[in-house]
């Protein structure tokens, strides 16, 4: 397969605060990317600086070979990258066809599948009967929906998920989970951060576990899975 | 009766004009956290070239239209080449809209000198109206028309139109807008040139009720930070609310109270930010 998104040798600082520290990661292209660690570990930082929220201090990211570092993150929306950041940042005062309509740009790269409202709709039919109105009165859920849908407007050539299953019902997330496994089926690269382990684990296609700013492990998500040492070791869970 | 009707037309006027001049200001404020210093210059500014314009021969419509847009080009101008090199920087950026506010002020005080002049309402608005027993100048009856109608035009702009909706996207998560692709530096330029625009634009409507004199701006400047104070930063309607409270309040402490005209003015103000700190609409900016 070949790579849709490759971080080599990444540096990403807060002020004085060295958050990542050399990452190499390579993202396949039509498949899920886990990035797990504990927290505090740099993921939400990592995804921070593809989008160009972060500028990294030394490093390359590259979108199909697209150099990204040091552009403008609305010029990296617009190659191709999609986020759904952590916690949503949904826009309180917009209302859901808002956003849709404010974030909606025709793909500009042949693409397997088109996303406009009528089919994030589709995907998310919550999000339709909720069209009018103000997305800071909706529930979490209807909001990591919206983020998500916000996202793949853009036509992303990478969507970049941090956390899409924080602090949801479990429903909720059994819903957000068979929407990310239904753009995986339609071959969507996706690099996903998430805390909850059975459902990364599910998803990923392969796993890079975070420690301090840098790579603790990389592998096969089912090896993770079958060695609770391993993940114990480097996730803190039993 | 007379008495509280005219007085009460004048506060709408008042609170018009002070409508055009703060919601620029706080659009501006809400989307770019800078708070623009010149923004009363500029008001200032557009009545002078409002003022040279009607001079020159050409009416007073003509002067109302190409004030605005001289002065909205200016302010473009202004945020491209100075405001920008300062984002985020917010204390330098507070000095530098103060010294263009002195500069702008000096440059009018030289080109036209230091007398108060009258700026004429357009023929056609001249003379007065009788409404009940009052009688009332025409032309302040066009200006409460006019601001409503800025006003609601500008309403229908943030709410109902796409580039609208960026605005308000960007007002609530600046970082969150760019990263789904609004170019943040295309909108701040055409949100400043916006509310430049509606500064000069004022000037010019206001100028046959206010005059011109040199220092207007200093005058109308505070005015339009207690507006802005009192409604919330970065809302429309809070700046339309808070313009209009402020018209009635100046324009009737003037009259009743006029030795505590300045004690009526601010102790709304502190009534209003003892209980809501982020102002009457404004939602905490991050
Ligand atoms: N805005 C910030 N300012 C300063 N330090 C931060 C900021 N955001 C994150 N950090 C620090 O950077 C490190 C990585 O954080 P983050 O990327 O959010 O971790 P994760 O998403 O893996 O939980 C942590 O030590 C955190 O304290
Ligand atoms: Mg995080």
């Amino acid at each position: 397969m070949p790579e849709a998104l490759i971080l080599s040798d990444l540096h990403v600082y807060h002020g004085e605060i060295c958050a990542v520290r050399g990452l190499d990661i390579t993202c396949a292209e039509g498949a899920v990317t886990a990035l797990l660690g504990r927290n505090g570990a740099g993921k939400s930082t990592t995804l921070s600086a593809i989008a160009g929220l972060l500028e990294p201090r030394q490093g390359h990211i590259r979108l199909f070979g697209t150099a990204l570092e040091g552009r403008k993150p609305e010029s990296i929306c617009k190659l191709g990258i999609g986020l759904v950041p952590q916690g949503r940042r949904i826009f309180p005062s917009l209302t859901v066809e808002e956003h849709l309509a404010i974030a909606y740009r025709p793909p500009r790269h042949a693409a397997e599948r088109v996303f406009d409202i009528a089919s994030v709709e589709t995907l998310f039919p919550r999000l339709k009967e909720r069209r009018r109105q103000l997305a800071g009165s909706m529930s979490g859920g209807e909001q990591q929906m919206l983020a998500i849908a916000r996202a793949l407007v853009t036509n992303p050539r990478v969507l970049l998920l941090d956390e899409p299953a924080e602090g949801l019902a479990p429903q909720i997330v059994a819903e957000v989970a068979q929407a990310i496994a239904a753009l995986k089926a339609d071959g969507l690269s996706i690099l996903l951060v998430e805390h909850n382990l059975p459902l990364a684990l599910r998803l990923a296609d392969t796993c890079v576990v975070l420690s301090s700013g840098e790579v603790a492990w990389r592998g096969a998500p089912n090896i993770l899975a079958d060695d609770p040492a391993l993940m114990a070791q480097h996730l803190g869970v039993h | 009766m007379a008495f509280w009707i005219s007085q009460s037309l004048n506060a709408l006027a008042l609170g018009g004009l002070l409508f055009m001049l703060a919601s620029g200001f706080s659009l501006i404020f809400g989307l770019m956290r800078v708070a623009n210093l010149a923004h009363g210059a500029l008001f200032m500014l557009g009545a002078y070239l409002g003022l040279a314009v009607v001079k020159a021969g050409f009416g007073f419509w003509v002067a109302a239209a190409s004030a605005a847009v001289a002065v909205g080009l200016f302010g473009g101008v202004l945020e491209r080449t100075l405001l920008r090199r300062l984002a985020g920087r917010t204390l330098p950026q507070v000095l530098l809209t103060l010294g263009l506010a002195f500069i702008i002020a000096d440059a009018c005080l030289m080109l036209w000198g230091g007398d108060p002049m009258r700026l004429p309402p357009p023929p056609e608005l001249s003379g007065a109206v009788r409404i009940g027993d009052a009688v009332f100048p025409r032309y302040r009856l066009f200006v409460i028309g006019a601001s409503a109608a800025v006003a609601l035009g500008l309403w229908l702009l943030v709410e109902r139109t796409r580039a609208g909706a960026m605005i308000r996207a960007a007002v609530d998560d600046v970082g969150m807008a760019r990263a789904i692709g609004v170019s943040a530096s295309t909108l701040f330029t055409a949100v400043f040139c916006l509310g430049t625009a509606l500064a000069g634009l004022g000037g010019v409507i206001g100028g046959p009720i206010l005059s011109v004199y040199p220092t207007l701006d200093q005058d109308m400047l505070p005015l339009a930070l207690l507006v802005v104070i009192l409604g919330g930063a970065g809302s429309l309607i809070g700046a339309f609310v808070g313009a209009y409270a402020i018209g009635f309040i100046y324009t009737f402490g003037q009259v009743l109270v006029p030795d505590l005209a300045y004690v009526i003015l601010f102790l709304p103000m502190i009534a209003v930010l003892s209980v809501a700190p982020q102002g009457l609409f404004g939602r905490r900016l991050g």
